[in-house]
Parts: C-alpha cells; sequence; structure tokens
C-alpha cells in the first residue's frame, strides 16, 4: 500500500465530493498552488489510485429500466492461484459489473446487470454455474437502491435555512 | 373579515401607547429588511445565512429519536442534566484549557442568546455601561438596552482586522463601565483574537474592575490557529462569563442548546433568572448535545475542514473580483469592503439582490464600522459560493461601466 501524503488526500476527497472539480478550484479549497494539484494528480492517475472519473447514475430515473442481482458464490480454490483466477474468468464478463472476495458464508460477491430477470438468471446457469470450480451460487435481485456509495439517491433532507438571519 | 368592535372603539388610542417605552422603541434589526427582500424571490443564492449548511449529524439526531422513544420528555434539573453539564466541563478542559465545576459553574440554556440575555440581566444595574466591540452580533445592543443598561460601542477596524485593542477600548471607558461583551471568533467580521492579542484588553479589564461576557459560540470555528478562550488568559477566569453553544460547531442552531459558565456566585444569579423563566433547557435537546460530546467531534472537525476550504474559496474569489477582503480566521463569514464601489453598504446589498440575485447584509447592521462592508456567510455548497462569486463580479463590472 502506498502513502499517501496529505495533499493527495485532500485532493481524492474533493474529487470524491465532485470529480468535475478543475484543479485551480482545488488548489484554492487547499490553500496550495495550482501546479502542486496538478502533480498530485498526476501521480494519482500513474499510480491508477485514481482508476477513473465517472458519473454516478439513477438508472432507474430513466425509462430503461434494468435489473441487478447480487450473486454469492461459493468455490473451490485452485491450487496455488486461490481466487485470483476464477475471480477473472468471472469478472470479464462485461455484464459483471463488480466482484468481491468475502469472508462468511460464501467466497465472491458478483454483481450482475441484465436487462430483464430472464438475462440474469441464463448467465448464472449458462455462464456462472457451469465453472468447474463454482460449487453453488445464490442470486438475490436488488429490488431498489436507496444508497450508492454513499450518495443517497433521492435525498430528502433539503435545505430549509431562512435566507438571511444573523 | 370580522371586525373587532373593541379595535374600533380604542382608535383614538393606539395600542402601541400601552408598550414599554424602551421596548418600543428598539429599532427593528437590519437584518430584518434584507429577509423580507429576499424571500420568496427565485433564483436567489443568498450568502446571508448565519447557520451552518450542515444538516446536524445523523447520529446525533438518532440519539435525540431513541430517547423520544424510551419516554425521557420530563424537566431536567434547571441547570440540565448533570451527565452533560459533566461532558460540557470535560470539553472545555479538553480543549480550551478552562476548567469549570459541572456542580455549580455551568447553565445549559436556550442557545447562546439565553446566556447573554441571563448575563446582562443578573449583572446590570440601570445606567450601567456596556462596553460592545462593533462590528458584532445583533442583538448585545438591544438585550443590553431591555435590561436597563446603556450600550457603549467600541469601534474595531479593518486595517488591525477587526480585532480589539486596549487603546480603543480604553477610550471608551467611564466610571459607570461595567461589563465588555466579547465575541471572538465574531460575527460578522471573522476576526479571532490570540493570545498575545488578549493580555493588553486583560490588562485593561483588570484595570477597571470590568466583568467579561465572551461569547464563544464560534470558537471551534478557528482557522490557522487555536482558539484562545478569553478565560484562559491570567487572571481573567473570575472575571470572566464564558458563553457557548452547540449551534455553530455541531451543526444544531434549531435545536436552541447553549451553556454559560462562571464563578459560582455568578452562576448562581443567573440560575434564579433561569429557573423562574424557562425552567430547564429543553431535555431532548439535552440528550442530543451530550450524544454530540460523546461522539461528534469527528463530524465536527470534518465540517471544521470543510468551512476552511470554503473560507479560501471566497477570500480568493473577492480578491479576483476585485473587493478588498481582509483574511478571516474564524467563524464562516467574509467581510469584504465595498467602499471602492461608491455606494454605501445598504445600497449595494439592495442592488446586489435585486440586480445580480445575490443576498448579503450590509455592514452597517451590525453597529458602528460596518459601513463599507458586507457580510457574506460561506456556509453554503462550493458550487453556490462559485456562482454567487460570478455574479458578484459581473455585478461589479456593470457598476464600473455605469460610473
Amino acid at each position: 500500500m502506498k502513502e499517501l501524503t496529505e495533499l493527495k488526500l485532500k485532493v481524492l476527497d474533493l474529487l470524491n465530493e465532485d470529480a468535475r472539480r478543475s484543479p485551480l478550484l482545488l488548489a484554492t479549497l487547499i490553500g496550495v498552488e495550482e501546479e502542486a494539484v496538478k502533480e498530485a494528480i498526476a501521480e494519482l492517475e500513474a499510480d491508477h489510485v485514481i482508476v477513473k472519473y465517472a458519473a454516478v447514475v439513477n438508472w432507474s430515473k430513466i425509462e430503461e429500466e434494468t435489473v441487478t442481482a447480487l450473486i454469492e458464490v461459493q468455490i473451490t480454490p485452485e491450487r496455488g492461484r486461490g481466487f485470483e483466477g476464477i475471480a477473472e474468468r468471472i469478472y470479464l464478463y462485461p455484464q459483471v459489473k463488480s466482484v468481491y472476495l468475502m469472508s462468511g458464508a460464501y467466497d465472491l460477491l458478483v454483481e450482475v446487470e441484465g436487462r430483464n430477470l430472464r438475462e440474469v438468471a441464463n448467465f448464472v446457469s449458462e455462464k456462472l454455474s457451469p465453472i468447474d470450480s463454482v460449487l453453488s451460487t445464490k442470486t438475490n435481485f436488488i429490488l431498489k437502491k436507496y444508497k450508492q456509495d454513499g450518495i443517497i439517491f433521492e435525498d430528502r433532507e433539503e435545505d430549509n435555512r431562512l435566507m438571511v438571519s444573523p | 373579515m370580522i371586525v373587532n368592535e373593541d379595535t374600533k372603539q380604542q382608535q383614538v388610542k393606539s395600542m402601541n401607547s400601552y408598550l414599554a417605552p424602551l421596548v418600543r422603541d428598539i429599532p427593528p434589526s437590519g437584518i430584518r429588511k434584507f429577509f423580507d427582500l429576499a424571500n420568496g424571490s427565485k433564483d436567489i443564492i443568498t450568502l446571508g445565512v448565519g447557520e451552518p449548511d450542515f444538516t446536524t449529524p445523523w447520529h446525533v439526531r438518532e440519539a435525540c429519536v431513541y430517547s423520544l422513544e424510551r419516554g425521557v420528555t420530563a424537566y431536567t434539573s434547571n441547570a440540565g442534566m448533570i451527565e452533560l453539564r459533566e461532558a460540557i466541563s470535560q470539553y472545555l478542559y479538553d480543549g480550551f484549557h478552562v476548567g469549570y465545576d459541572p456542580q455549580n459553574q455551568i447553565i445549559v440554556t436556550v442557545g447562546g442568546s439565553e446566556a447573554i440575555d441571563l448575563a446582562l440581566r443578573a449583572l446590570i444595574v440601570p445606567g450601567d455601561e456596556i462596553l460592545i466591540p462593533e462590528p458584532c452580533y445583533v442583538s448585545y445592543s438591544p438585550i443590553t438596552s431591555i435590561g436597563g443598561g446603556v450600550p457603549v460601542g467600541i469601534e474595531t477596524y479593518a486595517k488591525d482586522d477587526f480585532k480589539l485593542t486596549a487603546e480603543a477600548l480604553e477610550a471608551q471607558i467611564t466610571p459607570n463601565s461595567k461589563v465588555l461583551i466579547l465575541c471572538y471568533p465574531s460575527n460578522p467580521t471573522g476576526a479571532t483574537m490570540t493570545y498575545e492579542d488578549w493580555l493588553p484588553i486583560a490588562k485593561v479589564v483588570e484595570k477597571h474592575d470590568l466583568i467579561v461576557i465572551s461569547d464563544e459560540i464560534y470558537a471551534e470555528l478557528t482557522y490557522n490557529q487555536k482558539h484562545v478562550s478569553f478565560a484562559s488568559i491570567p487572571g481573567m477566569m473570575d472575571r470572566t462569563i464564558l458563553v457557548s453553544g452547540f449551534s455553530k460547531a455541531f451543526a444544531m442552531t434549531g435545536w436552541r442548546m447553549g451553556y454559560v459558565c462562571a464563578h459560582p456566585d455568578i452562576i448562581a444569579a443567573m440560575l434564579k433568572i433561569h429557573q423562574y423563566t424557562v425552567m430547564c433547557a429543553p431535555v431532548m435537546g439535552q440528550v442530543a448535545a451530550l450524544e454530540a460530546l460523546k461522539n461528534g467531534m469527528e463530524e465536527k472537525d470534518r465540517m471544521v475542514e470543510s468551512y476552511n476550504q470554503r473560507r479560501r474559496l471566497i477570500v480568493q474569489g473577492f480578491h479576483d473580483i476585485g473587493l478588498e477582503c481582509h483574511e478571516p480566521q474564524g467563524a464562516f463569514y467574509a467581510f469584504p469592503s465595498i467602499v471602492s464601489t461608491g455606494l454605501s453598504s445598504d445600497e449595494f446589498a439592495q442592488r446586489l439582490l435585486l440586480e445580480a440575485k445575490v443576498a448579503a447584509v450590509p455592514g452597517t447592521a451590525f453597529g458602528a464600522g460596518g459601513e463599507g462592508f458586507l457580510r457574506c456567510s460561506y456556509a453554503t455548497s462550493v458550487a453556490q459560493l462559485t456562482e454567487a462569486l460570478d455574479r458578484m463580479g459581473e455585478f461589479l463590472n456593470k457598476l464600473k461601466r455605469e460610473s
């Protein structure tokens, strides 16, 4: 694990809040030179600490609704490689949105997205379950997302402060 | 419409004539006018808000909800729950190196405002002069007058970063001077006082035997340095009535939770007024305040850091659009000078609101020395601040083209 400078941590925090902030704005907020921020960002990108700048989308807001399932997968680890090889075989599918190695009752948590229920079910029965070392799967469909990555999708808290107060 | 016959018959005599002249003659707050102007209009970005833009942290709200579910709804002791007073005592000791006995030196009040009222009422003998550095929070002078005291303003200046100086204080002292009200970090200027700044003030206080009401509600919101409580200055402990609260540091304005710490004799007197007027601070607020002190420090630090970032943004922004602005070291206000525009504070604020849709409070609302300045709260989102600065920049350009 790389030790990050205080500046880099501040940059990451502020970009995590809003990835569109310019280096100049970040520099002003933190109280350093713009050049220092640019340098920090370049290093963070080069080190793949910043992996990507993406929008957080609430897909349920638009017509084209998709279904997402969290699939609990039990696996026999491979000799010498553990879970790495199987995880890779699974995460390379584009419909797989995330893969986590878990402690507890199962080994991998796989997030799969499809246009409908059948598509996800087919993926499980035709792609995931047939993998030799996969012992069992348990598919949980997501019904509604309330909060993701620290962001509340439908924030009910509003600014109800008076316009002017002493 | 129901016509009240009584009102009709009595029209010869105005209802105002029944009012105590002291109260009737208090001028309305200069903030009120801007509130009325801003309220209801659309698309306004407001830099006029004197409170945090954070909602009270969830763990604090949840603690209150849980206590209600358990049926914690009775009076507490007059001075407030002992657990809360103990927590306040510990917090003040750890953070600001001042020691108060939770048994007889602390009262939990309905906001810092009640604490100031209690202190003034406990101290003022009609005719006493109350020294108030200005520009300052809007309520000190009216509360002083209502209590029968005579408010005496001490002007502070941008050239001193709006710090109080011993010379300015000394110049206003008369044989009737009794109390000095301090508020640092300052609303509206953002000024702070360091240990070195305080020493000469303490000398004057000692020399003229003054009592100090130190409103330290913005103590946690001090940047680049640690807040120095006036009570922690050698010899000032017994002379100081320390007022603070949860509103600003823990984003709890609407809860109205404050506290006051002082010498036991002064606290005993204040407690008499407190018990006969409000009995005790609301118990649900006390429960929430205790939770904030127990588990809220990390969240508080995060909020302070966020204010600090926006402080840098607004000060830089004012410099970029050509408004002179001293660097505020505390609270969440910037106090730029608008003298270069040739407009008065009032005109500037009014036109800014109507023509550029940015609300801010003219410095004149905060007493002497406020003319030529504008109080801008940066307790609003980075996006809103950026937009407000853009609008102000355009507005300034427009003013330039006009002249």
